[in-house]
């Protein structure tokens, strides 16, 4: 199996908070990564390195077998520049806890914008593919909508459409069902799960609700203080967890 | 009433270089503010040290002082310009100072969240900026730049004390010749208030067509 993520000794930083501590993860290409762990454990952090939203301090990443944050130059380091950021960033997408949908874009708008202006794909081009991943997301008759109009449901599919529209490799999730109404999971569960079927596509999926997990994960990776303490396939991590700290993690997630 | 009807011409004609007055200064303002509220954002400091001079100075300092200063200082210096440029010079440049503050409040009123979706669909900074958060901001700005127009307005009636025929020189000048001035004087608040109604109106258009669809309800 070819990796395509991998964390190697990273550490990252928010003053003297220690997020990543000398972290080491590696993930397969078209693996289904499922992330848990107590809040403030490193878990966005984590996704939002890979998406370079923050910067590491040390160690390195790669991504589809190119360094992200700093380049190897013989025995030196160097931090990378802002067009190969670019051409890292196309290889991954990201869905948000808060959808972060563009308020003034129709749902079409938002899913067309990607293939529009980073793909340089004509106008008409651009929304057909729109249009064709809305109606795969079940939103065929929203394309006019703005997001204030929908529904969280349904927002959170536009912006999982928005982030498939530039055929990335990696899509990463964080905890995109948990600012739903209960009856709204369901939905975007199903979208993620009818992705999870495309082989080739690696999911990172950051969650607090273990049927999310369950539903979608080849692996569940119990995340604390910035290091993994536990991972495996879900029947064993989260029916039958060996480390007490997993163990009393899952009891607590399971009360509410 | 009379008194009106009679001097309609030089009415007509001061409205007229109010008008002019108004639209040019504010076009300058809105223009200054946004290149002035940019530069204060930016991270590179040859931009953001003159511009924050700029503010300070213009924003600082009254404005009747920065116009007799154009219009009779600048000449011993060898420049000179005429009233009109020297009007719209003053009052664009003072409130485009307290415009830039507008154009920072509005940038950074658009959520970091709606950067960072920018970056992960992977548009470059100038992309970002420009489909992302200049749209946001400018509806914000609308209702504002507004306001703007309208103290621009206000403000033009300073030229008068340059020698610029505009409403309020008109107004003085009937003042000084004629006994019964108190419906000349009501005309011209009633066109200032016209023109601010105007003013209004055009900004409520331009905050509408920004609004779109995007949080009325369905029609
Ligand atoms: N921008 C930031 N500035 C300072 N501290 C931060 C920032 N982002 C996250 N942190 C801290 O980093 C730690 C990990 O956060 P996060 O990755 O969001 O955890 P999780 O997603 O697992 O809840 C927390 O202690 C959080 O307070
Ligand atoms: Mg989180």
């Amino acid at each position: 199996m070819t990796p395509i993520i991998k964390f190697e000794g990273v550490t990252k930083r928010f003053g003297q908070t220690v997020v990543l501590n000398n972290f080491d993860f590696i993930v397969a290409q078209g693996e289904k990564v499922v992330l848990i762990g107590p809040s403030g454990s490193g878990k966005s952090t984590l996704l939002r390195v890979l998406m370079t939203l923050e910067r590491i301090d040390s160690g390195m990443v790669m991504v589809d077998g190119e360094a992200l944050w700093f380049v190897r130059k013989g025995v030196d380091v160097e931090p990378v520049t802002e067009s190969h950021l670019r051409h890292m960033r196309a290889k991954v997408g990201m869905v948000f806890q808060q959808f972060n949908l563009f308020p003034h874009m129709t749902a079409l708008q938002n899913v067309a914008s990607g293939p529009r202006y980073v793909m340089k794909k004509s106008k008409a081009e651009a929304e057909a593919l729109a249009e064709s991943l809305l109606r795969k997301v079940g939103l065929g008759d929203k394309l006019a909508s703005y997001p204030a109009r929908l529904s969280g449901g349904q927002q959170q599919r536009v912006a999982i459409a928005r982030a498939l529209a530039l055929e990335p490799k990696v899509m990463l999730f964080d905890e995109v069902t948990s600012a739903l109404d209960p009856e709204l999971v369901g939905e975007v569960l199903d979208v993620m799960r009818a992705l999870s079927s495309e082989r080739a596509l690696t999911m990172l999926i950051v969650t607090h609700q273990m049927g999310v997990a369950r539903a979608l994960a080849d692996r569940v990776c119990f995340f604390e203080k910035g290091m993994m303490v536990e991972e495996g396939p879900p029947e064993q991590v989260i029916d039958d967890p060996v480390n007490p700290r997993t163990q009393s993690f899952l009891r607590a997630v399971k009360l509410t | 009433m009379q008194v009106v009807w009679d001097y309609r011409m030089l009415l007509l004609q001061g409205v007229w270089i109010t008008i002019q007055v108004t639209v040019t200064a504010t076009m300058l303002a809105i223009v200054l503010s946004l290149l002035a509220g940019l530069a204060r954002q930016s991270n590179v400091w040859l931009l953001r040290t003159p511009a924050t001079v700029y503010v300070e100075l213009f924003r600082g300092t009254s404005l009747l002082a920065q116009l007799f200063w154009m219009f009779f200082v600048l000449p011993a210096f060898g420049v000179s310009m005429t009233p009109l440029l020297c009007g719209v010079l003053a009052i664009g440049l003072c409130n485009g100072a307290y415009g830039s503050e507008i154009v920072r409040g509005a940038l950074r009123s658009v959520a970091r969240e709606q950067r960072e979706a920018a970056i992960a669909l992977n548009f470059n900074r100038f992309q970002a900026f420009r489909i992302v958060v200049l749209p946001q901001a400018a509806r914000i700005m609308t209702p504002l730049f507004g306001n703007l127009a309208i103290e621009v307005m206000k403000a033009s009636s300073l030229v008068s004390l340059i020698t610029l025929p505009d409403l309020t020189f008109q107004a003085r000048n009937i003042n000084l010749v004629h006994v019964v001035t108190a419906p000349v004087l009501i005309v011209v608040l009633l066109i200032y208030f016209a023109i601010a109604l105007v003013i209004s109106g055009g900004t409520r258009g331009v905050e509408h067509a920004l609004a779109k669809g995007r949080d009325r309800l369905a029609a």
